[in-house]
């Protein structure tokens, strides 16, 4: 088993989401992490899907995936060659006695304060798993009240988009 | 009867060219109501028949398709039968059959036929009425969601709400299910978008950006495959039902008499290759002949051609075919390495694939030496041979009754077939020698579909006699679709194959759950007599054999068509004749068969092609090859 993530360029209509997602639990996969949101071209968009799996049963999903006709194209993104990012807001516990040592930390990791409270601070941070990961292990002695996490948004290195290739048949047809 | 039919009769159309007649000369440009809109768009799509039943959702659809000239709507007695009829239709005729519904219920009992042609690749598009836009997401009366209920039985659906939207989508929908891998797809339309009024345009353009299916094979795996053909000593061409849909057959032929390789056919590819050709070794798989499964367990080379690899063809996966190569070719590029790793993968259209492989061996300009291969293969087909017990009483032996009715009706019939025993036997003992001549429910395995599938086939093939082969389990599924069939004139032939039982389910308790006959029996001999009786003491004695109630002699009389019931193995030739000469309206025959008998040979769920019985506790010798 290992991590894959796949960048799937989607027709931006009503129910793409159910079946995509659909398709993954029918296949038997376990979505670890999942992204949506529009591009840059009004027509589509853009799911970021993380799984652990091994390669065979990766590519036989990723078959299924493109004979979805709302599927215009689906690219495996390769760790080294890709930008992955993550956004994460945390409540952390901040009284008087505390609150400097909790900016600190926040300080270290680059994140922003977005609010405070008397008792909390909210921080917003982004970045990889890893630098996320440590971050919230660093502030968990503080005492986390409330974590949201988005899902993994992740596009490649150099000048290729993906979506140059993918929208010349949308074009055609239009 | 005229007051039923508001179309051109089956004759009437069949008079008609196929494909089917050019438009209407319809305006291109009219100001139309989305209901009008959908019918003009499926007659322009080519659809000249409609199963269906009306409901509330679908109600402004039936109004203007009562003015089509072009479309004849068959009123159904359930939408199940409509669904199966369009299937029917679709593989008689390689067109692309369509069913109607209402919302809700009417759409939900399109499910079984949809996840039907799902499996098998059948194209056919479902239209459903849907509650007005504004009453979705509220349970409102008769709603279902039935786009999102379909959505994993389905190449493709569509939820239409504006009327514009309409025609291009009934566009879509018949160009999706009927290219590529075909397959169902389904129309759920808002009742508001079918009573608003828009423009009607045809031919519209289709907005489908991720629908581009390959069907050019890439030349460079088609040398490859040939080099195999050429250089392989135990090639087999394993021919599934994509050889059909791809109107291949010609070309198989061809192929086959170029390099002189076996060919075997599997349940959906009954008919691609004429069965009286000497190099076919008859259908793969859990009921498959010994020669076939013994080709492909022996091979070093298995040539696939629009098959999937089913688990009924491969039995236990990792004992399967262990010595061969495998080219898998399928239009599907998702069926291609799923089961069994290909060796040499190539995607594309059956028909181009073979005709590109035709050429290339031709360049490869030397032949297989497969004489050896061949020795082996007529040892097993000689030793081991398709047969069946007969029965000293004078009952009948199912097979036979089987057997007969393709010999009597002969090759140009079609045959439809229903699921279990009685299926097995059509495919194993009727001799298909043209495609579209055999019709069943293979991946799913539907019970009833033979009734309404015959139907829709006969709709489609009116010139043709229709047999369905059914089971007494099966028809009691669908057996209203006679009322149908007598009143909208379409005279099909069932022979029911009544052995009282569901007889493939009693078979496997026979022999996996030590005779423990668990609820399979439908006469009612011999549970009688076990467990409470809900009504006293005073039920008519029960009957020695063969389901009994109900009456199917009777029931086919009260259904407007011919009974005929057949006991004695005397009687079956000259009541399969009897049952050929009526034409005016269908025919039921009732054969009373001997419940005990089984199909054979057999490859019990799970094991392993090469534990194959070829009867009952007889496992196959398999000879010379055996050690390789």
């Amino acid at each position: 088993m290992s991590r894959h993530t796949l960048s799937v360029l989607v027709e931006n209509k009503p129910g793409v989401l159910v079946r995509i997602a659909g398709l993954f639990s029918r296949r038997g996969f376990n979505i670890d992490s999942l992204a949506v949101g529009p591009t840059e071209h009004a027509d589509l968009s853009r799911i970021t899907i993380v799984v652990n799996c091994d390669e065979h049963p990766l590519e036989q999903v990723t078959k299924q995936l493109n004979k979805l006709i709302n599927v215009l194209k689906i690219v495996e993104l390769e760790p080294g060659a890709t930008v992955e990012r993550e956004l994460i807001l945390i409540k952390i516990r901040a009284d008087m006695e505390t609150r400097s040592k909790v900016l600190e930390t926040v300080q270290l990791f680059r994140a922003k304060v977005v609010d405070v409270a008397l008792d909390v601070i909210t921080v917003e941070a982004t970045g990889n798993r890893d630098k996320l990961d440590a971050l919230i292990r660093m502030l968990e002695p503080f005492g986390i009240k409330e974590l949201v996490q988005s899902g993994m948004v992740a596009i490649g290195r150099g000048s290729r988009s993906i979506t140059d290739r993918a929208l010349r048949p949308v074009e055609r047809s239009a | 009867m005229t007051e039923h039919s508001s179309g051109p009769s089956p004759r009437d159309l069949a008079a008609r060219a196929q494909p089917p007649s050019p438009p209407p000369p319809a305006p291109a440009k009219a100001r139309v109501t989305g209901a009008q809109a959908l019918v003009h768009a499926l007659e322009r799509a080519g659809a000249d028949v409609v199963f269906g039943i009306p409901g509330g959702a679908i109600l402004p659809a039936y109004d203007p398709l009562l003015d089509s000239t072009e479309i004849r709507h068959i009123l159904v007695r359930h939408e199940q039968g409509a669904g199966h009829a369009a299937t029917g239709y679709a593989q008689a005729t390689g067109r692309v059959g369509v069913c109607m519904a209402t919302s809700g219920p009417g759409a939900t009992n399109l499910v079984t036929p949809l996840a039907d042609a799902y499996m098998d690749s059948v194209p056919i598009v479902a239209i459903t009425g849907q509650v007005p836009t504004s009453l979705i997401g509220t349970d409102g009366f008769q709603e279902a969601d039935i786009s999102g209920i379909t959505l994993p039985i389905t190449k493709h659906n569509f939820l239409v709400t504006r009327a514009e939207d309409i025609a291009r989508t009934i566009g879509e929908a018949f160009h999706v299910a009927s290219t590529g891998r075909p397959g169902p797809v389904l129309v759920d339309i808002a009742k508001d978008a079918m009573q608003a009024m828009t423009e009607f345009h045809w031919p519209v353009p289709y907005d489908l950006p991720g629908y581009h299916p390959v069907t050019r094979p890439h030349a460079r795996q088609v040398r490859e495959a040939a080099r195999l053909i050429v250089e392989s000593k135990r090639p087999v061409l394993y021919v599934g039902g994509g050889v059909i849909k791809a109107g291949a057959s010609a070309v198989l032929a061809d192929l086959a008499n170029l390099t002189g390789m076996p060919v075997i056919t599997t349940l959906m590819a009954r008919g691609a290759f004429p069965d009286k050709h000497p190099q076919h070794l008859g259908m793969p798989g859990m009921h498959g002949s010994v020669a076939a499964v013994g080709s492909l367990q022996r091979a070093d080379l298995i040539i696939a051609l629009g098959a999937r690899f089913d688990d009924r063809v491969t039995g236990r996966l990792d004992t399967f075919a262990p010595g061969a190569l495998v080219v898998h070719a399928d239009i599907d590029p998702a069926e291609i390495s799923k089961n069994r790793r290909a060796d040499v993968p190539i995607v594309g259209d059956c028909r181009e694939v073979i005709t590109d492989l035709i050429a290339a061996v031709k360049a490869e300009d030397r032949k297989g030496d497969y004489e050896e291969w061949w020795q082996q293969l007529d040892q097993w087909r000689t030793k081991y041979p398709l047969g069946y017990d007969e029965f000293s009483d004078g009952s009948l032996a199912p097979q036979q009754v089987i057997r007969r009715i393709g010999e009597i009706a002969g090759p140009e019939a079609i045959y439809v077939a229903g699921v279990g025993q009685h299926q097995m036997w059509a495919a194993q003992f009727i001799d298909y020698e043209h495609p579209g001549t055999w019709i069943n429910s293979g991946g799913l395995g539907t019970m009833g579909f033979a009734v309404p599938a015959a139907m829709g086939a006969k709709y489609g093939c009116p010139d043709k006699t229709v047999w369905a082969i059914d089971g007494d389990g099966c028809f009691q599924m669908t057996n209203q679709e006679l009322a149908t069939c007598a009143i909208e004139g379409i005279p099909i032939k069932v022979a029911i194959i009544n052995n009282g039982s569901l007889g493939m389910v009693r078979q496997w308790q026979t022999l996996f759950y030590g005779e423990r006959y668990s609820n399979t029996t439908l006469s009612g001999a011999g549970a009688a007599s076990e467990g409470p009786r809900v009504s006293g003491e005073d039920l008519p004695p029960v009957p020695p054999s063969g389901t009994r109630i109900p009456d199917f002699v009777k029931l086919a009389e009260a259904y407007g068509c011919a009974g005929i019931r057949c006991e004695r193995i005397d009687d079956v030739d000259r009541t399969i004749e009897q049952a050929m000469a009526i034409n005016d309206r269908p025919v039921v025959v009732d054969f009373i068969v001997h419940k005990d008998a089984m199909v054979w040979p057999m490859v019990a769920a799970g094991t392993s092609n090469d534990d194959i019985k070829h009867a009952r506790g007889m496992a196959p010798d398999w000879g010379g090859l055996e050690d390789e």
